[in-house]
């Protein structure tokens, strides 16, 4: 069938399906009419053009040291290897003494093997609605995210100091302070909680643990942006009234080594797209 | 420098279906950004894909398409191995070509 | 970790479990140092939110230390301190406008890093509790309100209680998940006045 004639205005699938899911939606259970928006946009996903500028960041010589990291920076399985990483950090890094998840991992990269300023990276690690292009460590995270495609989660917590990390962060989660006393297991420690109509998964279960980290790094449609797990961990201190914890810290790494260890052996789907 | 496309054929059957997406701001001119300041229109304002040397679309986009868009659509007569070349022109006379081939 | 191996009866067969064992490596007390430390030293102050807002006062040390069980007698002393610190309205007047109640329990604005300090928080309550039955975007986080004032009458009583409970929840259940909000600052006088309108007046959608 040929359509060339017509000079049309082609709507996005985006507002398509969106269309056509709302009349569904306002009879059906929401959130199962959005699963299903969600495969359809996974095919798609715009992710993966942040994956491509991610793949193109890893490979060029930058910084002042003018080296690449696919020549210097080593995720946990060799030298430059992205395959599988992603699904085995957080890990210890002998070489930082220290348990790091992928971002802080790529940012102590670009630091101690490029040369980048830790604080030139930390002013703005996370892209905004206004920004038309999200920082390069989101790219990087998006693109080392991709390739742990379709892999089961193997944090190694039989590593005592990855234990440790585990247990502390387990310990944080548990955490109440702040002035509406809330902690992470006021929403995410128990069972088939909402908060309105977002589906709450519990943390300390595997179940809930895998809905935790699935999908990030992921593809915001609100706002258009691309973000990262150590952005999300960000926001929910916001909303739970925290200050804010400090960008690619060990607080932050604690909790991601707490939820990815809670989802081994689950499938992980690649970078994402949310609401 | 516009961001390269990212574009899937997948013949199935005799419908091959087409899913395309485009990296661009599609900013619709009336948003303001954080100072106040009005945020200028810049978006995809034509596309053209060809299917084996044909044009099979000619579209006009409005300002009603959201950042990053993703467009999908079927069609026949299309077989494996055929280049499918998407072409979009946006409104500062920014362009974009990129081709796949059917699979 | 290898330790002593030659040492005498039982405490053997402890050091041997303890260097052999995969499990963790600290109790649970000492990880929660642990995490309290590395908490003090990760949080830093953004807009209105604090650094000191980590440190924990003695309600959350006693939820924190017990996992949000703590024994009879803390609590009791904790709940009774909690009761004898709310301050209630001075003319004796608990119930306000509903439908001001309604557009407070609908706001989730307030006290992060993002909000201004000088503006009014919301309640937050439709986020955690089901309220009006007009309203199908609810938590379920808190129990269902709705025909709250039907179910329980709007004496006086009832009438100090819902308020005093909206203002501290903690002072009737210690480690409730429920924030303090005339405690914390989060909610005005009027404005949990409002709220026990919203529950109690029998005009309010929440009683019809």
């Amino acid at each position: 069938m040929n359509i060339a004639s017509s000079g049309l205005r082609l709507l996005s699938c985006t507002a398509a399906l969106a269309l056509s899911l709302s009349v569904a939606a306002q009879t059906k259970d929401p959130n199962a009419e959005f699963e299903k928006f969600r495969a359809e946009m996974e095919e798609s996903n715009p992710a993966e053009l942040f994956e491509v500028k991610g793949e193109e960041l890893w490979k060029a010589r930058r910084g002042p040291k003018n080296v690449s990291l696919a020549e210097s920076c080593d995720l946990g399985q060799g030298v430059g290897k992205v395959e599988a990483a992603y699904v085995k950090m957080p890990r210890y890094f002998a070489d930082a003494d220290a348990v790091m998840d992928a971002e802080r991992r790529i940012v102590w990269c670009m630091v101690e093997k490029q040369g980048f300023k830790f604080d030139d990276i930390a002013k703005k690690p996370f892209q905004g609605g206004n920004d038309n292009n999200a920082p390069e460590i989101t790219n990087l995270v998006t693109y080392v995210a991709s390739g742990s495609r379709n892999m089961k989660f193997d944090i190694p917590l039989g590593d005592p100091k990855v234990r440790d990390a585990f247990e502390t962060g387990k310990a944080m989660a548990a955490y109440r302070a702040g002035p509406y006393d809330f902690s992470c297991n006021t929403c995410h420690g128990v069972d088939g909680k909402r908060i309105r109509m977002q589906n709450l998964p519990n943390l300390a279960t595997p179940e809930g643990a895998i809905k935790g980290v699935q999908g990030w790094p992921g593809y915001r449609m609100t706002g258009g942006v691309m973000l990262t797990s150590q952005w999300r961990m960000n926001d929910c201190f916001r909303q739970q009234r925290f200050p804010e914890p400090k960008y690619a810290s060990q607080t932050i790494t604690n909790l991601l080594t707490y939820m990815s260890g809670n989802s081994n052996g689950q499938m992980y789907k690649g970078p994402g797209i949310k609401r | 420098m516009a961001d390269p496309m990212k574009i899937r054929a997948q013949l199935k059957g005799d419908v091959t279906e087409i899913r395309v997406l485009m990296g661009h701001a599609m900013e619709t001119g009336q948003r303001k950004d954080a100072a106040g300041a009005t945020v200028p229109a810049h978006f995809i304002q034509s596309m053209t894909v060809d299917v084996g040397g044909k044009r099979v679309v000619d579209g006009q986009i409005g300002t009603s398409v959201s950042r990053n868009p993703v467009f999908g659509f079927k069609m026949k007569g299309a077989k494996v191995g055929d280049k499918v070349v998407v072409s979009w022109v946006d409104n500062k006379g920014d362009k974009r070509s990129d081709e796949a081939a059917v699979a | 970790m290898k330790t002593i191996l030659f040492a005498t009866g039982a405490s053997v067969a402890t050091l041997l479990l303890a260097a052999c064992a995969s499990g963790p490596r600290h109790s649970e007390a000492e990880y929660r140092q642990i995490a309290i430390d590395t908490i003090k030293h990760d949080f830093q102050t953004k807009g209105q939110a604090k650094h000191e807002r980590v440190t924990q006062d003695e309600v959350q040390q006693a939820c924190n230390s017990y996992l949000n069980n703590p024994p009879k007698e803390l609590m009791i002393k904790l709940t009774s301190a909690q009761l004898a610190a709310i301050k209630l309205p001075a003319d004796g007047k608990y119930l306000g406008d509903w439908k001001e109640g309604e557009k407070i329990a609908q706001s989730g604005r307030g006290f992060t890093w993002s909000d201004k300090a000088d503006e009014p928080a919301g309640g937050n309550c439709y986020n955690c509790h089901q309220i009006g039955p007009q309203e199908t975007s609810f938590g379920t986080v808190g129990p269902s309100l709705l025909a709250y004032g039907k179910t329980r009458g709007n004496s006086p009583e009832i009438q100090k209680y819902t308020y005093s409970k909206i203002f501290n929840a903690k002072a009737f259940n210690l480690c409730s998940e429920m924030p303090r909000f005339g405690h914390a600052g989060a909610l005005n006088e009027q404005q949990i006045q409002h709220l026990v309108a919203l529950l109690l007046d029998p005009a309010s959608p929440v009683n019809k």
